[in-house]
């Protein structure tokens, strides 16, 4: 199925969670944020909360600024 | 004010009343030592996509040097963008601290009166100790302290501009009425200023881009701190009036 990762399209198999989302994406696993549809997801759920087609999750991390 | 008493925002302490930002250093390296020449104890980042090909270390430098991470909403335009932003940020950085930017316009960079006062409602409401970013006007710094926030800070000028602090007047009304810290925040050029800054008796002043964009963002990192410390020293002291006409300081000639 294809989901939407930071703005870029992505093809996962099966039943995909946000935890198989964030290992397919290369993203660090400390010091990060994730929303999915506009919503946070914590990171206690992210092994349990299943994407659906077309989901539009966002990865955010600290960057310099402000 | 005494000048070795912390800066308390939120129940923390802090030692250092210049909060530093990180935008604008052209390395990490840089960054490094400019941090540690303005003593700062509680320094800005923003949140941004991660980019896979490479972490940028921030976070592993601040916690290196000992720094409270203090997160930005920069680049909201809308309450909600900033509601979410303050969320995610909380949940990468483990941190209820924010610092609230909703702004109106790029041109300007000017705080959204209306979309900030909704959204810190909406931040207090959910646990956070906010700092919002405001513009220099004391009826919406009272109303943003009624609605909860830890602290406010109201700007100098627009952000990056170095124009000083261009309506001291109005930073005094803000002072006065506060029992919140009072943060200056954005528009600091030079040491001098944020010299005022403090002599106009704010609690705090925060600047980036004055350091960050300096020749030398470590000897200016330096005479920022200096200027804070001077300014809350002669905050204590307690200035002389002003006077219209010259007043002696050496005795009258007695043979005149």
């Amino acid at each position: 199925m294809q989901i939407w990762i930071n703005g870029t399209e992505h093809g996962l198999d099966g039943a995909p969670t946000v935890a198989d989302a964030l290992s397919a994406s290369g993203a660090p696993e400390r010091g990060i944020a994730v929303a999915v549809d506009g919503d946070v997801v914590p990171r206690a759920r992210w092994a349990g909360h299943e994407l659906a087609e077309g989901a539009r999750m966002e990865i955010l991390t600290a960057v310099q600024g402000g | 004010m005494v000048e070795n008493e912390p800066l308390v925002v939120g129940g923390r302490k802090f030692g250092s009343r210049l909060v530093m930002g990180t935008g604008g250093a052209s390395n990490l390296e840089i960054l490094q030592r400019a941090l540690v020449a303005s003593g700062t104890e509680l320094t800005t980042v923003a949140m941004r996509r991660v980019d896979v090909s490479g972490g940028t270390g921030l976070l592993d430098l601040l916690r290196r040097l000992g720094i409270e991470v203090l997160p930005n909403t920069a680049g909201c335009r809308s309450a909600a963008e900033a509601v979410l932003t303050a969320r995610l940020a909380r949940e990468a950085l483990e941190t209820d601290l924010v610092k609230l930017e909703v702004v109106a316009d790029e041109q300007t960079l000017l705080p959204d009166p209306i979309e900030l006062l909704d959204a810190a409602e909406q931040l207090v409401d959910d646990g956070f100790t906010v700092l919002p970013y405001t513009n220099d006007d004391p009826v919406l710094a009272r109303k943003l302290e009624q609605a909860g926030c830890a602290a406010v800070m109201p700007l100098g000028s627009p952000i990056g501009t170095g124009l000083g602090i261009r309506n001291p007047h109005n930073i005094e009304m803000i002072v006065d009425r506060a029992t919140v810290p009072v943060v200056l925040d954005a528009g600091i050029g030079t040491a001098s200023e944020a010299a005022q800054a403090m002599e106009l008796g704010c609690d705090a002043v925060l600047l980036a881009t004055a350091v960050t964009r300096a020749g030398n963002p470590e000897r200016m990192a330096h005479a920022m701190r200096l200027g804070v410390e001077a300014g809350l020293a002669a905050r204590g002291a307690g200035r002389i009036p002003r006077r219209y006409w010259a007043r002696a300081s050496s005795p009258e000639r007695e043979d005149g």
